[in-house]
């Protein structure tokens, strides 16, 4: 499993614009490398990331070759209520790694 | 386009060797970076190189070998027993007769300790447990240690510093000691100083050692870098200790 | 010192072919274009409302932060739904879509992204209404000194 850094406020008053950000190692081969041989590295990418909050996706993105390796992502969502935000990265040859935080809002 | 003119060059003949940094004005190359990177490094939740101390911290508390024994059996709370270790390595090991820097104490550890094999250089595991103990230090200044058989090692390095060496004749002082500040096509020239090993460096895209890094500095004047753990690296690096003695640790560093 | 330029040009002008072997087909300008025709359908494109912040001169072009923040109040009525980044030497145009809505509170996105040249990067934001509006950056990428040996 890779190392995921994710940064969620604990606690957030309702309508607070809380931001996310989001960290996670992943060499993001891009496909366009040649290896020690000379021949081009496959591709290796996280291809789609997701938020959810109590299930409903409030943020996702497409990523493609020219994203940094080690993906770094920071976005923002409104704090509607308590519960649970998900965050799902998928990508080439299975990759898929979900971090989940709570959120507290009053 | 982006080589460096003959401007550049000029310099590196001009200066003549020999002038150390004056102790006052020692900096961490931490200041020579764009506001964008030094921010990434201080920023925990944007510096890559966490994610290594968030994967050393899971291997401190790994169980390993026929005892089933992690780091933290014997170490405990490395936040406690780690704090300052970092900041006076290569130490002295007195039951080999040889200098040792924080990545070999580790492999004593696994060898001796653990009773397994250590982990390779520059593999993820021994990375990410160097940079997790060195993390422990973060803040507090580099104190090498006194004993007289660290100052030989030291000298040794010393005299690898000062020395010409690769097809392009270059001493690593006439750089880092006689032109730093100054810049090489458009990267400023550090000062050389081993503060925040293993560094997240944007050029690998991944977290390497100081070894990594002199080796990379070794490739660029084209001399045959010395393989890892080689006691020159270790000399280098006792030497570059001594040098940077009193700034402060930055481990997890960001560098260009 | 008696070193050689041309010994100098040899070691600099090795780590540069290095690198352009390492991005082998670049995008052009052109297929950058391309790429945003598709993002918008062939829409037309305004520029203004979308601020896109790349610092001038980037150390090391494996990671340029980036941060886009787009001018909408973020509400049912009006929001962004789609922010896309191009860029224009890479060897593909796209570098990220992200998809928003009301519920984001902020049309904003923070991120670091690879550049193999100097190079400029085009942001594209889809509003609610339909349309489209672009903010553009001119970004500077130099070379690390001592890199890998060959
Ligand atoms: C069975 C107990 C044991 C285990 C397991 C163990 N160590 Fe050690 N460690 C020691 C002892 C004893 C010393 C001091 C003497 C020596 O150098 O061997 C030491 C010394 C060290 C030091 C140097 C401390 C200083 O103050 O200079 C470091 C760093 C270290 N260990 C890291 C580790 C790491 C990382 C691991 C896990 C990979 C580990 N150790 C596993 C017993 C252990
Ligand atoms: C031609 C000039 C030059 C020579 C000679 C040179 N270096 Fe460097 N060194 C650099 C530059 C430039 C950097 C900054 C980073 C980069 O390459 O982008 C650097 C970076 C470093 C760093 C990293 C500092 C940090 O903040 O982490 C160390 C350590 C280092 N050099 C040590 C050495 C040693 C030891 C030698 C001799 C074996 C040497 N250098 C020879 C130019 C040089």
């Amino acid at each position: 499993m890779a190392r995921a850094l994710v940064n969620i406020p604990k606690t957030a008053r309702r309508g607070d614009v809380i931001e996310i950000r989001t960290l996670i190692s992943h060499e993001m081969e891009t496909g366009y490398r040649p290896g020690p041989n000379g021949v081009l590295l496959p591709r290796d990418i996280i291809t789609r990331f997701t938020c959810t909050y109590n299930g409903v996706e409030v943020f996702s993105a497409e990523l493609f070759p020219a994203m940094s390796a080690n993906p770094y992502l920071v976005f923002t969502t409104v704090a509607s209520e308590s519960g649970t935000i998900a965050l799902t990265w998928t990508g080439d040859n299975g990759f898929s790694q979900t971090e989940t935080a709570t959120i507290e809002v009053a | 386009m982006r080589l460096p003119g003959a401007a550049a060059l000029t310099l590196l003949l001009a200066s003549p060797l020999g002038a150390e940094i004056r102790p006052d004005e020692r900096r961490s190359d931490f200041h020579q970076m764009s506001p964008e990177t030094r921010a990434m490094q201080t920023d925990d939740t944007a510096n890559p190189g966490m994610l290594a101390v968030l994967d050393g911290e899971a291997l401190w508390r790994a169980k390993a070998g026929p005892a089933g024994r992690s780091c933290a059996d014997c170490h405990g709370d490395a936040r406690i027993t780690m704090r300052g270790v970092a900041a006076r390595y290569p130490a002295w090991n007195a039951a080999r007769g040889t200098p040792v820097g924080l990545a070999g104490q580790i492999d004593i550890c696994r060898a001796d300790r653990q009773g397994i094999s250590a982990w390779p250089a520059e593999s993820r595991e021994r990375l990410a447990v160097t940079a997790y103990v060195a993390h422990q230090s973060r803040g507090m200044p580099i104190s090498p240690p006194g004993d007289p058989e660290m100052a030989a090692a030291r000298e040794r390095g010393g005299r690898l510093f000062t020395a010409r060496m690769g097809q392009l004749d270059l001493a690593c002082a006439a750089c880092h000691d006689d032109n730093w500040g100054k810049r090489l096509g458009g990267t400023p020239i550090p000062q050389a100083h081993p503060v925040g090993y293993p560094i997240y460096r944007l050029e690998w895209q991944a977290v390497g050692s100081l070894q990594r890094r002199l080796r990379n500095c070794l490739s660029g004047v084209r001399a045959e870098p010395f393989p890892y753990d080689a006691p020159e690296l270790i000399e280098l690096e006792a030497f570059l200790m001594q040098r940077a003695a009193g700034l402060p640790i930055e481990t997890p560093a960001v560098r260009p | 010192m008696l070193v050689s330029l041309s010994r100098r040009e040899v070691l600099l002008a090795g780590s540069a072919a290095s690198f352009v072997l390492a991005v082998p087909a670049l995008a052009s300008p052109e297929e950058m274009n391309e790429a945003i025709r598709r993002f918008t359908s062939g829409a037309e494109t305004k520029a203004g409302r979308v601020r896109l912040d790349l610092p001038p001169l980037v150390e090391n072009g494996n990671a340029a932060p980036l941060a886009i923040l787009v001018e909408s109040p973020m509400t049912e009525a009006d929001h962004v739904r789609r922010i896309a980044v191009f860029n224009e030497r890479n060897p593909q145009p796209n570098v990220i879509t992200a998809h928003l809505g009301p519920r984001s509170g902020r049309a904003s996105l923070s991120t670091r992204i690879r550049l193999a040249n100097s190079q400029r990067i085009t942001a594209v934001a889809e509003m609610s209404d339909g349309s489209f509006w672009s903010g553009t950056a001119d970004v500077i990428v130099t070379l690390a000194a001592c890199i890998e040996g060959a």
